[in-house]
């Protein structure tokens, strides 16, 4: 066999994701296009992206308990999170991105624009980063965030989660997300999880307790999987350039 | 009938980036001090090469209200028109001293956004084309379910664009002005501005890539 020639990325199933207008959560209502989106055959533009080394980034990263810690400990559950960034067909994604931001135990988060009366916690920053190993495995180690309200509906409360970002190979699979915990009962009724439209894709924000990676007296464990666009394969024509 | 089983991962689902978005992304501009090596607007180092140029702009809703809380990325070729990345298949070495790639936040009370950069070459295109000179950029915000894809072009570059196959893509052509920047020099700086319409009068053209 000779070289492994790599063509476009599948097609984006929209089907898959929120519309872009969901009257449910009506800060969309003014933010959404009132066209179709253009779609266009890729190029070396789509197909390309940044590349991160290990000198981007600080040992204490990818540890939400310590990277802010000042004068003790932050207040809450201690969690560790773990998980295998995989494409569609089931490859590892190697040296991604992965960045994520959440409140703290409180529901509370470090921002100018949150005024949340749940208090802040000054050992708790919010935010970590870190890149996918060769098996496209991460982890990281955090606070359990709280559910929090917000006007949508006067009483709408957000459910506990963690936004995740994702720049991995190619620019056309770049992603931001939020995953949430197994058995919370306000998953059942966000209206931002409702804009995704099929339970099966709803599910797989959801990370599961794995209870055998607790670590005793210590901290529990979620484990929670990303699947991302992956490339086809060129066995014929090569029509990229 | 025949049942196949073929299993198939499906993507997981995009949700909103939200109104804190900064705090993973851009923790300075939420007064977060965590990380030594912080992400931002300037692509420029000393030894980059290609012309400076400024990029800047605001998006407006639905209302013609600026947007207070996007963020937005650019990802580009250097000034040769070769992407700093492993997935390049040019037989040329890109820019070293360019990673390509950027990230900033509107101002909270302005909504102004802007990129230090370099203006791109001219990046191949299928089957033996040539593509205009042009950023890809997304912006991710509060409001926005899936962060939605454009580019940007550059008004001096008439004929690059008239040839250009993705603007070319666009049926209804008084839209493909929607995604050329317009060039302009202050104090010396070559800048180019780029507003986003996100919906209705002047819509701006979101690909789906």
């Amino acid at each position: 066999m000779s070289k492994l020639i790599l063509g476009a990325y599948a097609q984006r199933n929209t089907d898959d994701h929120p519309p872009a207008y969901t009257p449910g959560y009506k800060t969309s209502v003014l933010r959404s296009p009132k066209n179709a989106l253009i779609s266009i055959a890729e190029t070396l533009t789509e197909v390309t992206s940044p590349r991160f080394s290990d000198e981007h980034f600080g040992p204490k990263d990818n540890d939400l308990i310590l990277n802010y810690a000042k004068e003790g400990l932050p207040i809450g559950e201690r969690i560790v999170v773990h998980g295998y960034v995989r494409d569609q067909f089931g490859r590892p994604v190697k040296n991604a991105l992965l960045e994520v931001w959440q409140a703290n135990a409180s529901g509370r988060y470090r921002h100018p624009n949150d005024q949340y009366i749940g208090a802040m916690d000054p050992n708790f920053g919010g935010c970590g980063r870190m890149m996918t190993d060769a098996n496209g495995y991460f982890v990281f180690r955090t606070i359990k965030p709280g559910p929090y309200p917000w006007r949508n509906r006067i009483n709408e409360w957000r459910p506990a989660h963690i936004h995740f970002s994702l720049l991995a190979d190619g620019w056309a699979q770049r992603l931001i997300s939020q995953f949430y915990f197994q058995g919370d009962t306000l998953i059942d009724s966000c209206p931002i999880i409702k804009t995704i439209p099929s339970e099966e894709q709803r599910r797989a924000l959801i990370a599961q307790e794995d209870k055998s990676n607790f670590l005793e007296a210590d901290s529990r464990c979620y484990r929670f999987d990303i699947t991302l666009r992956g490339r086809r394969a060129t066995y014929f024509e090569n029509e990229l350039t | 009938m025949t049942q196949w089983n073929f299993q198939e991962l499906h993507e997981t689902p995009s949700q909103t980036g939200g109104p804190y978005v900064h705090i993973g992304l851009l923790p300075k501009q939420a007064n977060i001090e965590v990380f030594e090596q912080n992400f931002g607007n300037q692509l420029v180092q000393e030894k980059t090469l290609g012309e400076r140029i400024r990029l800047e702009g605001r998006v407006f809703d639905g209302l013609g209200l600026p947007l207070r809380d996007v963020l937005i990325e650019i990802w580009q070729a250097d000034a040769n028109g070769v992407y700093p990345s492993d997935a390049d298949i040019q037989d040329q070495s890109a820019d070293p001293n360019f990673l390509g790639w950027g990230r900033t936040g509107a101002d909270f009370q302005t909504g102004f956004w802007s990129f230090n950069t370099i203006k791109p070459g001219a990046v191949p295109g299928r089957k033996g084309t040539t593509q205009a000179p042009h950023i890809a950029l997304i912006i991710f915000a509060r409001g926005i379910n899936m962060g939605l894809n454009t580019r940007v072009y550059f008004d001096d570059e008439p004929q690059a664009n008239a040839d250009d196959p993705v603007l070319n893509t666009i049926e209804w052509a008084t839209r493909r002005q929607t995604l050329i920047a317009k060039r302009l020099e202050r104090d010396g700086e070559v800048v180019y501005q780029f507003d986003i319409h996100i919906q209705g009068d002047n819509e701006t053209v979101f690909l789906d890539i």
